[in-house]
C-alpha cells in the first residue's frame, strides 16, 4: 500500500498549476487594479493620487453615460431573454412536440458563432439600407427606413435585439436540462387534481426552476456588465456615446484616448462593485428556500 | 396537446426557428453575391463566391490570421483539457478540508469579470516583454497563458468525476501503478467524452476570443481571425460580399464542430451545472 502521506502530497501536486495559474493571472491583476486605482498619470508613469480618481468616477459625464447604458441592456434584455428562454425550454419539452431535435438544434445554433463574426453581420442587417428595413418596408410594417445604427434610441435596440439572438439558445440548453430532471408524474398528480397549465406553469414549474433562473440571471448578469464585442462592432459606442458600455470605455481609457492606466482601473473596479451587488441581491431573491 | 395549442407551439417555434437561423442564411447567401447586389437586399444565392474569396484572400493575410487562430486554440485546448482534467481529478479523489477551500478560492475567480483586470494584465505582459520575449507584448503566448486556466473548466471536471467509478483507481494500485499513472492510464481513458465536451467549449471560446487578443497582438502578423474580420468591417466602403465570405470561412469551423459533436456540446453545456 502506497503511504497516505505521499497520497496526499500527490493529491495537492494535481491542483499545483492552477493554483499558480489562477492566483497569477486572476487574483493578483485583481489586487494590481486595485492599487492602480489610487494612481493617475499618462503611460506607464504612474503617481498615488489618493481617492482623486474615485471623485473623477462621479463627474465623470462619460462614466454616467456607460453606467447607464449598461443598466438599460441589463434590466430590459436579461429578463426578455430569460423569459423567452424558459418558454421556449417549456414548448420544447413537450414529449408529443415533432421536430423536436430539429427546433433545439435550430434555435441554439447562434451560441456557436463569434460574438465579432455576428456582430459585423448584424451590423449589416440593420444599416440604413439593409435587408431589415428592406424587408420591413416590403411587408408594408414601416414607411421609411429606421435608422438602426444611426439613431440613439434605435441603436441600444440594434445591441438588445443582437445580443438577444446570440444568447437565447444558450439560455434555453439549461433550462432545457432542469426541465428533463423533473419527475412527470408531479405533473400528473396536479393535473388529477384539476391543475391548469397556467397553475402548472406558476406552481411547479417555475419554482422547481427556481436554482437554474438564479444561475442563468447571475450569468447573463456578468455577462452584459462586461459587454464590449457587440457594441465595438455593431455601432462603435455611437452614435455620439449612446450605446457605450463601461468596458468599451476601459477599453477606450487605457487603449484608445491618451492612455490613463489609473483611472481606467478605477472604473473596472465599479464592474467589480456592481457584480458583487447585484448577485448578493440575486442570491437574497433567489436562493431564500434553500 | 389541444389544436389550438398546437398550432400556437409549432407556429411559434417556427418562427423563432427562423429568427435564428435567417442571419445565417443571409450571411451565407450574401458571400456568392456581388457587394452591389448585397445593397440591393438580394436573399438568392449568387455566382460570385468564387471571386468574393479570391479578393478577400489577396486583400488580407487570411491564410496567416487562421493559421494564428489555430495555433492559440489548439495550444489553449490542449493545455487546458491536461491542466483543468488533472486538477478536477485531483479536487475530487483526493479530498480533504484545506482542498475544499483552495477549490472555492478558486472557484471565486468565475466572478472576475475580465474587464476589471485587463489593464494589470497588459502592464505585466509589457513588463515581460524586455525580459522574455517570447511571453510578452504581440505573441501567441501572452494570449495562450491568461486564458489556458479557467475555475470553470476545472468545475467542470469534477462534477463529472463524482461519477468516475472510484474502485478502478484500488485496482489500479494493486497493480502497481503509481499516482500518476492512475490518472493518465485509468481516469483519462474513461472519461473520453467528458474530455471531448470541454474540448469543444475551450476549443470555441479560444477561437472566438476578441477582446484579450485586441489588446495584447499588435503586429498584423499577429492578428487572430476575429481581429481580422473586426477590421474588415470597419472600412468606410465595405465589400459585403467579401467580408460576408471572410465570416463564412470562419464560421464553418465552430459550426462543423457543433453539428459533429453536438451530443457532446449540449451534454457537456448542461452536465456542469447539475
Amino acid at each position: 500500500m502506497v503511504s497516505q502521506r505521499r497520497i496526499n502530497i500527490t493529491g495537492w501536486l494535481f491542483i499545483l498549476v492552477p493554483v499558480l495559474a489562477i492566483s497569477l493571472f486572476y487574483f493578483y491583476p485583481m489586487i494590481q487594479a486595485l492599487i492602480l486605482s489610487f494612481k493617475s498619470g499618462r503611460g506607464m508613469n504612474l503617481d498615488f493620487v489618493g481617492f482623486d480618481n474615485y471623485i473623477r468616477l462621479f463627474q465623470d459625464s462619460n462614466f454616467i453615460t456607460a453606467v447607464k447604458n449598461t443598466f438599460i441592456y441589463l434590466i430590459i434584455q436579461v429578463p426578455v431573454m430569460l423569459v423567452l428562454a424558459i418558454f421556449i425550454a417549456v414548448l420544447l419539452n413537450d414529449d408529443n412536440l415533432k421536430f423536436k431535435g430539429f427546433f433545439r438544434t435550430a434555435i441554439f445554433l447562434p451560441t456557436v458563432t463569434s460574438l465579432v463574426a455576428y456582430s459585423v453581420v448584424f451590423k449589416y442587417m440593420f444599416g440604413g439600407d439593409g435587408i431589415v428595413n428592406k424587408m420591413l418596408m416590403n411587408f408594408h410594417l414601416i414607411s421609411e427606413p429606421i435608422q438602426w445604427i444611426s439613431d440613439p434610441f434605435w441603436a441600444k435596440v440594434t445591441i438588445i435585439i443582437a445580443i438577444t439572438w446570440r444568447f437565447t439558445g444558450y439560455n434555453m440548453i439549461f433550462y432545457l436540462s432542469s426541465l428533463q430532471n423533473i419527475d412527470k408524474s408531479v405533473y400528473e398528480a396536479a393535473r388529477i387534481d384539476g391543475a391548469n397549465a397556467f397553475t402548472q406553469f406558476f406552481k411547479i414549474t417555475i419554482p422547481l426552476l427556481k436554482p437554474m433562473i438564479l444561475f442563468t440571471t447571475i450569468t447573463s448578469t456578468i455577462g452584459t456588465l462586461q459587454l464590449f464585442d457587440e457594441v465595438v462592432n455593431i455601432t462603435k459606442g455611437g452614435p455620439g456615446n449612446s450605446t457605450m458600455s463601461i468596458s468599451q470605455y476601459i477599453y477606450n481609457l487605457s487603449f484608445e484616448y491618451t492612455p490613463d492606466f489609473g483611472y481606467a482601473a478605477t472604473v473596472s473596479y465599479s464592474i467589480v462593485v456592481m457584480v458583487i451587488i447585484l448577485t448578493l441581491i440575486q442570491n437574497k431573491i433567489g436562493g431564500d428556500k434553500k | 396537446m389541444s389544436k389550438p395549442k398546437k398550432f400556437f407551439t409549432y407556429a411559434f417555434l417556427i418562427l423563432a426557428t427562423l429568427i435564428s437561423i435567417f442571419p445565417f442564411l443571409w450571411m451565407i447567401t450574401s458571400s456568392t453575391n456581388m457587394s452591389v447586389d448585397v445593397t440591393k437586399g438580394r436573399l438568392l444565392p449568387g455566382s460570385h463566391l468564387f471571386d468574393n474569396v479570391r479578393n478577400l484572400f489577396n486583400s488580407v493575410d487570411m491564410w496567416q490570421a487562421l493559421w494564428n487562430s489555430a495555433k492559440i486554440s489548439i495550444v489553449t485546448t490542449i493545455l487546458s483539457l491536461l491542466v483543468a482534467s488533472a486538477a478536477g481529478y485531483g479536487f475530487e479523489i483526493y479530498r480533504s478540508r484545506a482542498k475544499d477551500i483552495v477549490f472555492n478560492i478558486l472557484l471565486a475567480s468565475m466572478m472576475i469579470p475580465f474587464a476589471a483586470i485587463m489593464v494589470p494584465l497588459y502592464q505585466m505582459f509589457a513588463k515581460v516583454s524586455s525580459v522574455i520575449p517570447f511571453f510578452g507584448i504581440d505573441t501567441a503566448s501572452a494570449v495562450i497563458l491568461p486564458t489556458f486556466t479557467t475555475a470553470f473548466l476545472i468545475f467542470f471536471f469534477r462534477q463529472s468525476s463524482k461519477m468516475f467509478p472510484k474502485d478502478l483507481l484500488e485496482a489500479g494500485r494493486m497493480d502497481g501503478l503509481t499516482e500518476i499513472g492512475l490518472f493518465f492510464k485509468i481516469y483519462m481513458p474513461t472519461m473520453k467524452s467528458t474530455y471531448a465536451a470541454a474540448a469543444i467549449i475551450t476549443f470555441l471560446s479560444s477561437w472566438n476570443n476578441y477582446l484579450w487578443p485586441l489588446i495584447v497582438l499588435q503586429s498584423p502578423e499577429n492578428m487572430t481571425v476575429p481581429l481580422l474580420i473586426s477590421n474588415l468591417g470597419s472600412g468606410y466602403a465595405p465589400d459585403y460580399g467579401m467580408i460576408m465570405s471572410a465570416i463564412v470561412i470562419t464560421t464553418l469551423p465552430t459550426a462543423l464542430v457543433f453539428f459533429v459533436m453536438q451530443k457532446h456540446f449540449v451534454a457537456g453545456m448542461t452536465g456542469s451545472v447539475k
